[in-house]
């Protein structure tokens, strides 16, 4: 197989790195740019542990080859802390008690990034639809809801508590 | 329930909701699970699995494979026979094939493993191993195991003739018989408790790391049980010299457990065996696939329940039968002495005269197990039975399901209960925890809207289910895996500055030990949780200990963690009686220093005795500020609680709505309630799971129907509902800090309340019981069939 090179932003950096056509985003991700926070947790694109943002939209990076984020800028968990700040994501899901093994936290996090940035006000309910693409086999979702509605409040300046 | 807290938010010992030290990595992607471990050099396995239930092999072709660029081995059961691995003995004495030299027992057993330099090319290599099968006829449906004309699956057990595996019986049959014969009321039901997965988001995986020069094996691996896979890796790879003393295990961060990381999988022994030959290590990770349709099934029992009672509904005795399907071996991880686990906690939370219970296990030609998934060895099982009976028993007598359960729970004065089929019940109220749970839900008015529903035709059901489990496995007596006695341990070390650093033989799965460890030796010691650094999973560095599962660790590490703090208060206790000069008798303990009685200013700090322990201990008294110990328990735990749920069923379509659950808990005295009430939800979920969705389906072929997460349903946000979650203590009185497990109490108790709420819901049209899960289509087809359909 012939390798193509693409080159990519990624949490900032610039790369260019020479991939094989067939090689999914999230072993590019993984194995090559080492940024190893986003997971794996299934081969059928249900579980969600490997989302993303792509160019600041969430995907399953297993569901897309690394030659498909060609020329684009991808933020994965590593990027998200700015400044030795915590993402009011982070520090909801920590606060609220969001995680448990944390193997679905990442792709969880992400997802949730872009659930904000299209609806920085969301229900309960529209929270829980909004990440029904991603499982979590420890949390039972009601604490996660809560990391979600702790980040919503501090991005819109409200008091926040766990 | 108010948690009284001992210490202050700085020590944050019992009680504190403290956040969790572990988090800071897992939010910022800093994890470090097995496949985020690259070692140079490392190959790649991937593995060749069987398409057929049953088949004889008829050849391997490995050219086409061997000639892939980068694939540089493929190997089959006829190569591990040459150094004797080719088998491998279970967790239950049973054996299991690692590879097959010439048959395949269940569809995506191991075949042959490729070996290559890179993932992907191992996945190609996998791909061209051409394997010729000679398909037969398998055993799929268990209750045909046993039949005369059933082909004998296990030829190579000397001696077998049938596919019967052990009979297992407890309890006075005579004396139950006798009861049931003369009693006034008696139900029974056929109740299946289907096959599932835990189905962990990380599968499972390894890198087997064999260092030629050093003679010496580093196995990184998703295990709950570090040490107890050493002394086996020990004990089977003895003969090639690999003594224990030369095997490292390490269990990195583990992406959630939930018993399907207990058991030892061929997997983990073909990429011990490469490394060892190659001297290179290897890394072998399962698809998810391979994961759900190969290993770590759980449950599969068939039971036949019956109850017996007085007119009014007076509990008297209780008889099950079951038929339990292990598959193509009993890869179950049970302690040795209970095949069955602890099924016998089945009485549950009734005064019971007299009961008997009895089972069989049949191979069949599906996956071997089954594990004790979130529960302690098949108490899921025993709970569902119980608590669906006596909803059963309700019913048969006309009577509030609540009432029922009121009138027949042990009561608080009859602890510590000796139960008909031989526990020790060590504490409870059963009675607070349904009232708690009736209080919050509003339960008579619901019974009323219930009723003026029913007049309208609508179907609204309310469930409930009071679960009584059995954790903390356990004391020495009766409790070992492969002979090694099911004690925990926990190590302190105290440094110079007052920091500690602790370690134990469990192994966190994200129930968040790095925490909850560290505050009871806050709570024993004073020293802030903060500045007490918890280590697990590494037996080059942690004291021998049986693992987490069976919600053991709080029981019997957690115990040992509160032993040690107090060995080393008492050592604190003659360094401050040293210091001040003054006798021991004379001090008095608060957390975090000694003060001298009567003279509160004359104290010394739990950091000043320290640092005396390194710079100016008493003359004759060992330096140094550390204590180990290991933990025998003297008895299980029995943690409890009621749960109430109400749904709400569309009779158009049978779509089931959960309208509100609420699980009332009690797991005695409790270390972080963040925590525990965190693990509640979990469990609740992963109830809800088998209660409504999941269930492995097999085709008369032996196929498995939904071998995928596209098909195999684990619940998302939106089928689970939101959780309403309380309390009740009862301390245990035997735990050094009165706690009991609870990971796995709402995994047991859900079931059942979901269940109970379905069939109270249809209870009016002659429904008496439905086996879970309980999907629409079932509940349509029932309401089709009694004429209620809209
Ligand atoms: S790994 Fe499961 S959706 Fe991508
Ligand atoms: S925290 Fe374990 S899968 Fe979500």
């Amino acid at each position: 197989m012939s390798k193509k090179s693409i080159t990519l932003k990624a949490n900032g950096a610039e790369h260019n790195v020479i991939v094989e056509p067939r090689l999914l985003l999230v072993h590019l991700i993984r194995e090559v740019l080492n940024l190893t926070g986003t997971h794996i947790g299934c081969d059928t694109s249900n579980c969600g542990a490997c989302t993303i943002l792509l160019n600041g939209k969430s995907v399953k990076s297993c569901t897309l080859f690394a030659v498909q984020a060609n020329g684009k800028e991808i933020t994965t968990i590593e990027g998200l802390a700015q400044g030795g700040q915590l993402h009011p994501l982070q520090e909801g899901f920590k606060e609220c008690h969001g995680l448990q093994c944390g193997f679905c936290t990442p792709g969880m996090i992400m997802r949730s990034c872009e659930l904000l940035a299209n609806n920085p006000d969301p229900t309960e309910e529209e929270i829980r639809w909004g990440i029904s693409g991603n499982l979590c086999r420890c949390t039972g979702y009601n604490n996660i809801v809560k990391a979600v509605q702790y980040a919503a409040n501090k991005m819109k300046g409200e008091a926040v508590t766990a | 329930m108010e948690i009284q807290c001992k210490t202050s938010k700085e020590i944050s010992g019992m009680g504190h909701p403290m956040k969790r030290k572990e988090d800071a990595r897992f939010i910022q992607g800093h994890g470090r699970y097995i496949d985020d471990i690259k070692l140079p050099g490392m190959l790649y396995m991937d593995i060749v699995r069987s398409p057929y239930a049953y088949a004889k092999i008829k050849s391997i072709n490995a050219e086409k494979a061997l000639a892939i660029p980068g694939v540089l081995a493929v190997i089959t059961g006829k190569d591990l026979e040459k150094y004797g691995l080719h088998w491998m003995p279970t967790i239950m004495s049973d054996t299991q094939m690692v590879l097959p030299t010439d048959t395949v027992m269940y569809q995506a057993q191991e075949v042959a493993a490729v070996i290559a330099t890179e993932r992907y090319i191992a996945a190609d290599g996998a791909d061209a191993v051409e394997v010729e099968y000679e398909p037969m006829k398998p055993i799929v449906d268990p209750h045909t195991s046993l039949d005369k004309d059933a082909p004998l699956l296990r030829p190579d057990k000397p001696g077998k003739t049938d596919n019967h595996i052990w009979h297992w019986e407890v309890g006075d049959r005579e004396a139950t018989d006798e009861l049931f014969n003369k009693a006034e009321v008696t139900v029974k039901e056929q109740i299946y408790v289907p096959r599932i997965h835990v189905a962990s988001i990380e599968t499972c995986g390894c890198v087997a790391d064999y260092d030629k020069i050093e003679n010496k094996l580093t196995m990184f691996m998703t295990t709950q049980a570090p040490h107890a896979i050493r002394t086996v890796i020990a004990l089977v790879a003895g003969h090639v010299g690999l003594t224990e003393e030369k095997i490292r295990v390490i269990s990195p961060d583990i992406g959630g457990g939930f018993g399907g990381k207990v058991p030892v999988y061929p997997g983990y022994v073909i990429a011990i065996a490469v490394s060892f030959l190659v001297g290179k290590p290897v890394k072998w990770i399962e698809d998810r696939s391979e994961n759900l349709q190969a290993d770590s099934f759980a449950r599969d029992y068939h039971m036949t329940c019956e109850l017996a009672a007085d007119k009014n509904g007076r509990i008297q005795g209780l008889r099950i039968k079951t038929l339990a399907d292990h598959g193509y071996t009993d890869a179950a991880a049970n302690p040795s002495k209970f095949p069955a686990g602890m099924y016998s906690i089945v009485t549950g939370s009734y005064d019971f005269q007299t009961a008997f219970t009895e089972m069989d296990a049949v191979y069949t030609n599906k996956p071997p197990g089954g594990v004790a998934y979130r529960c302690s060895f098949r108490v899921t099982e025993a709970v569902h039975a119980i608590e669906r009976m006596v909803d059963r028993l309700a019913l048969e007598v006309k009577k509030d399901p609540a009432e029922l359960r009121m009138e027949n729970f042990i009561k608080k004065e009859q602890f510590p209960y000796k139960s008909a089929l031989g526990w020790e019940y060590d504490s409870g109220d059963y009675h607070a925890a349904l009232k708690k749970a009736m209080d919050i839900i509003g339960y008579d008015e619901l019974r009323k809207e219930q009723a003026e529903k029913r007049k309208e035709g609508k179907l609204m059901g309310i469930g409930i289910s009071s679960f009584t489990e059995i954790v903390g496995a356990g004391p020495s007596r009766h409790f070992d895996i492969l002979g090694l006695k099911m004690f925990d341990s926990c190590e302190i070390r105290v440094h110079p500055t007052g920091k500690a650093i602790a370690r134990f033989g469990t192994k966190s799965q994200g129930q968040g030990h790095e925490t909850t460890y560290a505050q009871i030796i806050a709570e024993e010691l004073g020293i802030p949780a903060e500045h007490i650094q918890v280590e697990e999973g590494d037996t080059d560095t942690a004291p021998y200990g049986l693992g987490t599962y069976a919600s053991r660790s709080t029981p019997v590490a957690g115990a040992a963690a509160a032993k040690a703090a107090r060995k080393l208060r008492d050592k604190a206790r003659k360094i401050a009686a040293y210091l001040m000069e003054v006798s021991e008798e004379d001090l008095e303990w608060e957390p975090g220093k000694f003060s001298v009685k009567g003279a509160p200013e004359k104290s010394k700090t739990i950091q000043e005795i320290v640092f005396a322990a390194y710079t100016n201990h008493p003359l004759g008294m060992e330096a140094g500020f550390e204590a180990v110990h290991y933990y025998d328990p003297p008895n299980l735990t029995f943690p409890f609680g009621s749960y109430i749920c109400v749904v709400d069923i569309d009779n158009k379509t049978g779509e089931i709505k959960i309208r509100r659950f609420v699980a009332v808990d009690d797991c005695g005295n409790i270390i972080n309630p963040m925590i525990v009430e965190g693990q509640i939800h979990g469990g609740l979920t992963q109830g809800l799971a088998p209660a409504m969705y999941e269930e492995f389906i097999y085709d008369e072929d032996g196929n498995l129907l939904n071998g995928t997460l596209m098909d195999y349903l684990v619940p998302t946000a939106v089928e689970s509902p939101h959780w309403e979650t309380d309390r009740t203590i009862t301390p245990s009185p035997h735990h050094p800090i009165g706690a009991k497990g609870v990971g796995e109490s709402p995994t047991v108790g859900a079931p059942p309340a979901i269940a109970n709420a379905i069939v109270d819901a249809l209870s009016h049209l002659g429904v008496t019981h439905l086996d879970i899960p309980i999907t629409p289509f079932k509940v349509w087809k029932v309401l089709k069939e009694k004429g209620a359909a809209g």
